[in-house]
């Protein structure tokens, strides 16, 4: 099929950036939509233009490298699917299919669809981890863990960090990614010591980068993992706790 | 190239600090809204059931409207055991600290979200999948209501903004002013922008203090669009009522 794609191009990251159109020629419905811009690179190439560039790693949606902002939809029409699963066949000959890069103040562009997403690290630094006994590799199962805590734990750790959460939200609010990279350690036993230091550190550093929640739940339908916007009340309701929890805890 | 950090991680140094960080915190300030906001719709309740008592007409003992003795009980609440008129000042007090800390905050959230959106805007209409109109709509419908809470207090509280008002004759001054058509209208109008913002409200502040459950999730936009049709069906009543000359 034949697209017209209208693509952001910025050069760098204080270049001012602007739209071009290309048309892209013969594209399979079987290619992905990376691979589609794969090919329309290869003729760039050739013709001594710019290749576009856009991020990606995996390619199977884990990384969370890729993610754009296809016609006003993060990460595509499709739901619950990253740009590199996205396929073509999702779109018909002769569509016009807008690219731009994600956009928020805590993302800049860093070139054409590529943004710096420092800030997600920033956060994940500020808590994201727990502490372990050093030594011999624990048995398997030793420590137990309720069914639903381990399922709630799972479905936030399915969280890739691609930001598209940012990108959906009127407030360029990253509360889904704090969220879920707070819960899946706080529900499970493992994650309890930091569990009331780790919900102050995150937010207070998501904060310093990104707007704040309105409850539009525009996040939850553009994640390509689905994860729900449960786990922000979980956040808002860990994060009034700990205010309680620090305070006896400095005290003791 | 470097991400910039926003500015108002500085408010934290600032007077708000000795707040803690809480109360400087976007889910802090998410807090006191979703507070406030319990408390406001919680005096809609009241001061609707108390203004439906215009459909009561007169209290046959003593001869007076309905609508003017509940003002009375209102002025009078604690009876001989405080100064007159101080529970309702209490009450006044606490409503208005309520109404500035929701829109302080308000205020506070809107710039910080304004900074992290930057200038960047998507060339290509975003598809808002779960937003709705109610909610992308919440500083507009708040505005419209703070507007007219400012004129219903200026209308009917102080009597400003009524040529017959009568201090304390609460049927006959509400009639005065919905009887004029225009006023009667924005009345209306300005429901209906309070009962979109209080839909959303009514949703949102479950989230905000972290009340959620796959359970009962759902129950609470049933929750939301209950309360806000019943607040919309028997605010509007009362004008609707007065302009159609059912009550005179
Ligand atoms: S490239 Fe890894 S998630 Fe898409």
């Amino acid at each position: 099929m034949n697209l017209s794609l209208k693509i952001w191009r910025q050069a760098s990251p204080d270049a001012p950036g602007g739209f071009k159109t290309y048309e892209a020629r013969n594209v399979s419905p079987e290619a992905s939509f990376l691979e589609m811009l794969d090919e329309l690179n290869e003729r760039l190439n050739s013709e001594g233009e710019e290749p576009i560039a856009f991020d990606h790693d995996c390619r199977e949606g884990i990384c969370g490298m890729c993610g754009v902002m296809i016609n006003g939809n993060p990460h595509g029409p499709q739901d619950g699917t990253a740009t590199c699963q996205l396929h073509m066949r999702k779109f018909s000959d002769g569509d016009s299919i807008t690219i731009e890069p994600w956009r928020a103040t805590a993302l800049p562009v860093i070139r054409d669809l590529v943004v710096d997403r420092t800030a997600f690290d920033r956060i994940i630094e500020a808590g994201g981890y727990i502490s372990v006994n050093t030594g011999a590799a624990p048995d398997a199962n030793i420590i137990a863990i309720p069914k639903e805590a381990a399922e709630a734990s799972m479905d936030a750790a399915s969280c890739i960090g691609c930001a598209a959460c940012v990108a959906a939200c009127p407030n360029s609010a990253a509360n889904l990614f704090a969220a879920a990279k707070i819960s899946h350690l706080s529900l499970l036993p493992q994650g309890q010591p930091e569990r009331w230091s780790r919900v102050v550190a995150m937010v207070e550093t998501m904060e310093e980068y990104f707007g704040s929640c309105t409850n539009h739940g525009e996040c939850e339908t553009a994640c390509p993992k689905n994860i729900s916007i449960d786990f922000i009340a979980m956040m808002n309701r860990d994060f009034i706790k700990a205010q309680f929890k620090n305070f006896v805890r400095i005290g003791q | 190239m470097t991400t910039t950090k926003r500015a108002h991680v500085h408010d934290r140094y600032g007077w708000r600090a000795w707040l803690g960080g809480f109360f400087s915190s976007s889910i802090g300030l998410k807090w006191l809204m979703a507070l406030t906001g319990i408390g406001l719709l919680l005096y809609l309740v009241a001061h609707l059931i108390g203004n439906l008592k215009i459909f009561f007409g007169v209290d046959p003992v003593t001869g007076a409207y309905e609508i003017d003795l509940y003002s009375e009980a209102l002025r009078t609440l604690g009876g001989h055991l405080v100064p007159k008129g101080s529970v309702l000042l209490l009450f006044r007090i606490g409503l208005s600290l309520m109404f500035i800390i929701h829109i302080g905050s308000a205020v506070a959230l809107t710039r910080r979200n304004l900074a992290a959106r930057g200038k960047g805007r998507y060339d290509a209409t975003r598809h808002y999948a779960a937003a709705n109109y109610a909610s992308r709509t919440m500083r507009m419908s708040g505005t419209i209501v703070l507007l007219f809470v400012l004129f219903h207090v200026a209308d009917l509280t102080l009597g400003y903004a009524n040529p017959d008002f009568v201090y304390g004759a609460v049927h006959d001054n509400m009639v005065a002013s919905l009887s004029r058509p225009i006023v009667a209208l924005f009345y209306m109008a300005a429901n209906v922008a309070l009962a979109f913002h209080i839909y959303h409200g009514a949703w949102s502040l479950f989230q905000s203090i972290g009340t959620v459950n796959p359970k009962y999730n759902s129950l609470r936009r049933y929750f939301a669009v209950s309360f806000a049709a019943f607040i919309l069906l028997g605010n509007l009543s009362i004008p609707l009522a007065i302009w159609t000359g059912w009550v005179s």
